[in-house]
C-alpha cells in the first residue's frame, strides 16, 4: 500500500539479502508456472476427449434423438436414449438453488464485511465455511430423512394455492426437485458467501469514505460503493456455486424420486439430473455401449458447465468496464 | 490381519494338531465327507465382488469363515452384479456374486460365458446358487395385516391400473379385511437392479396376461415414484400411507412394513424362510453338469410355496485358478453352503438353499480343481 521514497539500506546493497537466485531461479519458476498452466489445459482437453471417445460410439448406435427424445432405454437389445428430461431437471434444480442461495449469500457476505463487529465476523465466516466441509451424502440423508418432513406442509400449500403456475403444479411427490433445490442452495451457500466476502472486503476504503463523506447512509454507501465494486466477484462466485449445483450427484440421487414415462414441468415432480442418473446406474454398467450412453449424458453436463462459465466470463468482462 | 510369514508357517504346522478341535466346531453339517475340505484351516486372501442383494448373507458367511480360519481373509465388495462379473472376467477378483447367471448370448459381440471361460484358462465358469433371497411385497396400511394379493392383481397394482386400496379386485382376495380407500402409491427402484429383474420375471411368469413387459433390470411402469436402492424404496413406503413396493425381505422387516401374502392359486402363503425355500426346491437346473444355473417355476401352485424368490449365484472358475486360491475358494464355498451357515441366514432375511440344491452345490464345489 505504502510507497517508499528516498534512500534505504536495500538500495545500497541490492544483492546482499540473498534474495536473488540469478537467472536460473527465474527460469525454473517461470517454467513451473507455465507448465502448470499447460497441464490444466491439457487435462481439460483430455477429459473432453475421453468423454467424446466414449460417447460417440454409443451416440452412433442411438436410435432416438439424443437431444429431443424423452426415452432412456439402454439395454442389450437396443439403445434409445435422449436427454431433455435430464437437462430440464439439472438446469431447473440448479437455477432454483441459485435463486435461493445467491441473495442470502450476498447478504451474509455484506453482514460479515460491513456490519458485523470484527470480533464476530471471523468466527461467523468460519462457521459458514464449515458448511462446505459437510460431505454431500450427509446433505442428502439429512435432506430426505430429517428436513423433508418439515417441508411437506409448505409444498402442499404451494401446490394448492399456486398450482395454476406450471412450475408449482401438484400432486407433490415424495422426493421433489423443489426439496433438492433447497438442499442444493444450502450446499452452494458457503462457496458464494466466501468469495463474495473476499471481494466486498476489497472495496477501496476511499470509495466507501467518499460515499459516506457525501452524506450517504450505510445502506446507500453499500449500494453505491460496495455492491458495484463486488458485482463481478459475486458473479464469479455464483458461477462456481452453479457449477457445484449442476454437478451435484449423491445428494440429488438420495432426495429426488423418479417418474419415468410421465414428465411434468412441476418442481413438485421427481426427476433425475445428469450426474444423479449416472451415479444411480453405475453399479450395473455392463456393456461398453451402455457405459457410452451414460458418458454421453456426462458429456452434455460438461458442455453445459462450459457454456455457463463462458457466459459468466462475458458478463464479468462487460461489468468491469462500468465498475472501474 | 496380515501375519508375518513365520507365524503363518507355524500356524500351518499347528493346523494338524488343531485339526481335531477344528473338526469339532466346523463340521456339524452332517455330511461326513466334507471333513477333508473344511477340517483344517486354510490361509490366504480371496476377493469377491458383485451383487449387493447377497451382501448381508455373504458377510455373515465370511464372518463365521474367518472365525474358523483366522489366517484366511475373504473380501466381498458389493458393487453390483454387473461390476462383479466384469471384474471377475478382468481377473480383478477371484469370484463374482451375481443376481443372474452368466449370459450365453452375445452382447456387443461378446459372450459372457466365453469371456469367463477365457478368464479361467479355457475352463467353463460355474454358476453356483448359494443365496436365496425372497422378495417381499411391502406395504404401508395401518391396521391392515396379512394382506393377500395374487399375481394378476399385483401386476395391476404395480402398473397403476388399480388406484385405491379398497378396489373390488383387492377386496375379493381379502374377505373379512376392512380395506381403507387410501390411494395406492407405488414405489420402485430407480436404479437398475436384479431385484427389479427377478420381480418382473415372477410377474410375467405367473401372470403373463397382466404383465406384458419383457423383464429387465429397469422398471417399465410409469405409475408411482422411483427411488434409489432397496433402502430408498423401503423408506418411500414407510413415509407414505398407502405405499407398496417390492424389496428384499430384510428391508421390509427392518422398517416394520407390512408384508403381503401371495396367492399363486393354492391359497395365500405367508413369506417365511421355509415357504421361500420351497420355491427353490421346485426349481429346475438349467445349466449343464455342475453349472447350477436355476430356472424357477414362478407359476408354481404347490401349496405353502412363496413364489417370489431371487437366486444369487457365486460365479467361480471350475478350473484354472492357482492351487492356493483353489483350496481357498473350495473351502469358503463349502463353508457357505453348509447347513450351519445357511441356517444363520434366515435372520438376515434370506432363505436357506434346500437340501436337494445344497447337495448338488456340494458336488460341484468338490469338482472344482
Amino acid at each position: 500500500m505504502s510507497t517508499i521514497t528516498g534512500h534505504s539500506e536495500l538500495d545500497a546493497e541490492p544483492s546482499g539479502d540473498k534474495a536473488s537466485t540469478g537467472r536460473r531461479g527465474d527460469r525454473i519458476f517461470g517454467g513451473l508456472a507455465t507448465g502448470s498452466g499447460i497441464f490444466v489445459v491439457v487435462l481439460v482437453i483430455a477429459v473432453g476427449g475421453f468423454l467424446l471417445s466414449q460417447a460417440v460410439p454409443a451416440l452412433l448406435k442411438n436410435d432416438a434423438n439424443f437431444l429431443f427424445d424423452r426415452v432412456w432405454e439402454v439395454n442389450d437389445s437396443g439403445m434409445r436414449f435422449g436427454i431433455p428430461d435430464l437437462l430440464y431437471v439439472t438446469v431447473v434444480s440448479s437455477l432454483m438453488a441459485m435463486i435461493i442461495a445467491v441473495p442470502i449469500a450476498v447478504l451474509v457476505a455484506l453482514f460479515l464485511t460491513q456490519y458485523a463487529p470484527k470480533r464476530l465476523a471471523s468466527p461467523a465466516a468460519y462457521l459458514v465455511d464449515l458448511l462446505a466441509a459437510v460431505p454431500s451424502i450427509v446433505y442428502g440423508i439429512w435432506g430426505f430423512y430429517v428436513f423433508r418432513p418439515y417441508t411437506t406442509g409448505f409444498q402442499d400449500w404451494l401446490a394448492e394455492h399456486f398450482g395454476w403456475t406450471v412450475l408449482l403444479e401438484g400432486p407433490v411427490s415424495l422426493g421433489t426437485v423443489f426439496l433438492a433445490s433447497i438442499v442444493l442452495a444450502i450446499m452452494i451457500l458457503p462457496i458464494i458467501t466466501a468469495i463474495s466476502r473476499e471481494v466486498f472486503a476489497q472495496t477501496p476504503s476511499t470509495h466507501k469514505e467518499g460515499a459516506l463523506a457525501l452524506g450517504a447512509t450505510r445502506w446507500e454507501m453499500i449500494r453505491t460503493a460496495v455492491i458495484p465494486f463486488g458485482t463481478p466477484g459475486v458473479i464469479s462466485a455464483s458461477m462456481l456455486g452453479l457449477g457445484r449445483a449442476l454437478g451435484e450427484t449423491v445428494a440429488v440421487m438420495i432426495i429426488v424420486g423418479t417418474n419415468p414415462g410421465i414428465f411434468r414441468f412441476s418442481l413438485f415432480a421427481g426427476g433425475e439430473t445428469f450426474a444423479s442418473k449416472i451415479a444411480n446406474n453405475s453399479a450395473e454398467f455392463g456393456s461398453s455401449s451402455k457405459v457410452g450412453a451414460f458418458i454421453a449424458a456426462g458429456l452434455m453436463l460438461f458442455i453445459l458447465t462450459f457454456l455457463v462459465n463462458a457466459a459468466a466470463r462475458v458478463i464479468i468482462e462487460r461489468r468491469k468496464a462500468f465498475s472501474e | 490381519m496380515k501375519l508375518p510369514k513365520h507365524v503363518a508357517l507355524t500356524s500351518v504346522a499347528l493346523a494338524g494338531a488343531l485339526a481335531l478341535t477344528a473338526c469339532g466346531s466346523d463340521n456339524n453339517s452332517g455330511e461326513g465327507d466334507t471333513g477333508s475340505d473344511t477340517g483344517s484351516s486354510v490361509s490366504g486372501t480371496l476377493n469377491g465382488e458383485g451383487s449387493s442383494a447377497q451382501k448381508n448373507a455373504i458377510d455373515e458367511a465370511i464372518a463365521s469363515f474367518s472365525a474358523n480360519n483366522p489366517d484366511a481373509t475373504v473380501n466381498y465388495n458389493a458393487t453390483g452384479s454387473g461390476d462383479g462379473v466384469k471384474n471377475f472376467i478382468a481377473k480383478q477378483v477371484d469370484f463374482a456374486g451375481s443376481d443372474s447367471a452368466l449370459k450365453d448370448e452375445a452382447v456387443d459381440g461378446v459372450v459372457e460365458t466365453d469371456q469367463a471361460a477365457e478368464r479361467c484358462a479355457g475352463n467353463p465358469a460355474w454358476n453356483l446358487p448359494l443365496v436365496a433371497g425372497p422378495i417381499a411385497i411391502a406395504y404401508n396400511l395401518p391396521g391392515v395385516e396379512g394382506l393377500t394379493l395374487d399375481p394378476t392383481v399385483l401386476s395391476e397394482v404395480m402398473l397403476g391400473k388399480i388406484k385405491n386400496w379398497n378396489d373390488p379386485k383387492i377386496a375379493a382376495l381379502n374377505e373379512g379385511v376392512e380395506l381403507p380407500s387410501t390411494a395406492i402409491s407405488v414405489f420402485f427402484r430407480s436404479d437398475e437392479s436384479g431385484t427389479t429383474d427377478n420381480f418382473q420375471k415372477y410377474l410375467s411368469g405367473s401372470a403373463p396376461e397382466a404383465w406384458t413387459a419383457e423383464p429387465s433390470k429397469v422398471w417399465p411402469g410409469t405409475a408411482g415414484e422411483g427411488r434409489t436402492k432397496s433402502d430408498g424404496v423401503a423408506q418411500g413406503v414407510k413415509n407414505v400411507e398407502g405405499g407398496i413396493t417390492y424389496v428384499e425381505w430384510s428391508y421390509a422387516t427392518d422398517n416394520q412394513l407390512g408384508v403381503a401374502q401371495i396367492d399363486n392359486g393354492a391359497g395365500a402363503v405367508e413369506l417365511t424362510g421355509e415357504s421361500a425355500g420351497k420355491a427353490l426346491a421346485a426349481a429346475e437346473v438349467a445349466g449343464e453338469g455342475n453349472d447350477l444355473k436355476l430356472s424357477l417355476d414362478y407359476a408354481t401352485k404347490e401349496a405353502g410355496t412363496y413364489p417370489i424368490v431371487m437366486v444369487t449365484y457365486e460365479i467361480v472358475c471350475s478350473k484354472g485358478l492357482d492351487a492356493d486360491k483353489t483350496t481357498l475358494v473350495k473351502s469358503f464355498l463349502k463353508h457357505f453352503a453348509s447347513d450351519e451357515t445357511q441356517g444363520t441366514l434366515e435372520e438376515a432375511g434370506f432363505a436357506p438353499i434346500p437340501a436337494e440344491i445344497a447337495t448338488k452345490v456340494n458336488t460341484a464345489i468338490d469338482a472344482i480343481s
